[in-house]
């Protein structure tokens, strides 16, 4: 049979030697193993004060974008929620009133917007479904609560500061499909 | 014997205490550092510099939890257990030479609470008494898996009690006292015993892992066979007494083993200093609690480096291995010295 790694040794019934069977000389090389790691560099990351660099699309808790003039993109289409395998997103819509066009990009808007956490898988269907690229998954993570409650995630919590230097980033996520969607003549909602 | 003597060693006997249980305490924050560290980790690193402050939070949280005691337990011997663990525990430094003597204003004063003249016996004594603890916490749990650990306590340190009084048979055989004082003077400047009794410090320090019930001998509290043991039952300050009696005896025996084998406080190359008698005891007792301190370190190196001994397997060395050694060994000092000295 062919060896999966080189390491492999062969196991033998053979009678021990002397010095085998003192394991004096096993006890003190696995000391010196042990010892070696006693100095090895640490693997740990202190996690409060340092945190692990994500992966570059890595896909953690959403954002609902606001376009350049700080306007709502979403538009209660739906179909992020039609998309989500584990049905995580409910969303209320709502017509816009005239005099909150600089509120609401669309003629109609998400007046209520809830993703459940708990019921998320983070597979960023919804960003993929969403055709006005209002929804993306972003680097940031969802905090840990002790109640089942507070993860149930509303506007006041997905959408994105009004302030430009707040603003997140979510240029990671805009992947050459995404690109490629948005030169699409067809779909020139982006104008 | 006037009364500033007695003021004396009354005042270094609680020294001696607090020390105790200070390095007790901190041993057992260093053992979990010993322990992250042999595993690439970082240890207890939270409760204030370091973690230093993690012995106390443990302590804390020792005493805040609840006591149980279970209702079929024997209650007065459930007590009893933990409270002989620890006193006999705590007894045995009492007769360990800490220091050499401090010569202040005339009179000179002894860092040794008592210089018994069966110092090794009277360790010896505790050290077996302490078993009892065990045995009696266990029984009185009424708890089959804290019965079997207290039995395979019983018999663990009664077999390892006779390799390691025989290898301590050679070593009064070269020293010809059983004061732990002379014992410790005798082995002066670099005259340390493990260079004439190597076989023998071998022996006494496997059958002083077994005695703690330190790793690869932990079998009384094996968790993957028997749960917790001899304290399964216990919680609360109880089980603190327990795990706490583990880290003095510890301390305590390789307070021993540098008394034998290590040469105590003795410094080499001090009589070449030429420095004052009372920095030369100083220098002495710092030189002593090192060599302490490198044998804790070594007693969890080991239990971090080996896993546990099968119960044959801890028989069969105890028993086949090391008494024979041992019997070996008196044969070989005696003869030595019957050919050599005496002649």
């Amino acid at each position: 049979m062919q060896a999966l790694t080189n390491r492999s040794k062969m196991v033998s019934n053979k009678k021990m030697t002397f010095m085998e069977r003192i394991y004096l000389p096993a006890i003190f090389k696995g000391m010196a193993i042990t010892l070696k790691h006693f100095f090895r560099k640490k693997v740990t990351i202190n996690y409060p004060e340092q945190t692990r660099e994500f992966s570059k699309v890595y896909r953690g808790k959403h954002v609902l974008k606001r376009d350049e003039e700080g306007r709502e993109r979403c538009t209660a289409c739906g179909l992020c929620a039609v998309a989500c395998p584990a049905e995580a997103i409910t969303m209320i819509a709502a017509e816009r009133k005239p005099g909150e066009e600089n509120l609401y990009r669309e003629e109609k808007y998400a007046e209520v917007y809830e993703i459940n956490m708990l019921r998320c898988i983070f597979c960023g269907d919804c960003e993929e479904a969403c055709p006005k690229e209002a929804i993306f998954l972003t680097d940031r993570i969802v905090e840990s609560e002790y109640e089942r409650l507070p993860f149930i995630y509303g506007k006041n919590l997905l959408v994105e500061p009004l302030d430009p230097n707040l603003r997140i980033d979510i240029s990671a996520r805009q992947t050459e499909s995404v690109l490629k969607f948005k030169q699409n003549k067809r779909f020139a909602h982006n104008k | 014997m006037d009364w500033t003597l007695y003021i004396y060693k009354t005042i270094f006997l609680v020294i001696i205490f607090l020390v105790t249980l200070v390095i007790a305490m901190y041993s057992t924050y260093g053992e979990r550092k010993v322990a992250a560290f042999m595993q690439d980790r970082r240890g207890p690193n939270r409760a204030g510099l370091f973690g230093l402050l993690q012995p106390l939070a443990d302590g804390v949280k020792m005493f805040m939890k609840e006591e149980i005691i279970p209702t079929t337990a024997n209650k007065k011997l459930f007590i009893l257990g933990p409270s002989i663990a620890m006193t006999t525990a705590m007894l045995t430094g009492v007769v360990i030479p800490w220091g050499g003597t401090l010569t202040i204003g005339g009179n000179e004063f002894s860092m040794q609470v008592a210089d018994l003249n069966i110092g090794i016996l009277y360790v010896f004594a505790m050290v077996s008494i302490g078993v009892y603890g065990i045995m009696i916490g266990g029984w009185a749990s009424n708890n089959k898996y804290a019965l079997l650990g207290s039995i395979r306590a019983a018999s663990q340190m009664i077999s390892y009690e006779i390799a390691m009084g025989m290898s301590i048979i050679a070593l009064i055989l070269t020293t010809g006292s059983l004061s732990l004082h002379d014992i410790v003077q005798q082995q002066h400047g670099m005259n340390w015993n493990i260079f004439y009794q190597p076989l023998g410090f071998l022996i006494f320090l496997i059958c002083a892992f077994a005695e703690t019930n330190r790793a690869p001998f932990d079998l009384p509290e094996c968790e993957t066979e028997l749960i917790g043991g001899y304290h399964t039952e216990y919680s609360s300050m109880k089980l603190g007494f327990y795990l706490f009696a583990e880290y003095i005896n510890m301390f305590v025996s390789s307070a021993v083993i540098a008394t034998l084998y290590f040469g105590g406080y003795n410094m080499p190359f001090i009589d070449q200093l030429g420095l004052s008698p009372n920095l030369v005891t100083l220098l002495g007792s710092l030189f002593f609690f090192m060599k302490i301190l490198f044998l804790i370190f070594l007693f969890m190196w080991i239990r971090w480096t080996l896993p546990r001994f099968r119960y044959d397997q801890l028989m069969n060395l105890g028993w086949k291995k090391l008494m024979p050694l041992a019997i070996f060994n008196i044969m070989a000092t005696g003869a030595y010295y019957y050919f050599t000295v005496l002649t």
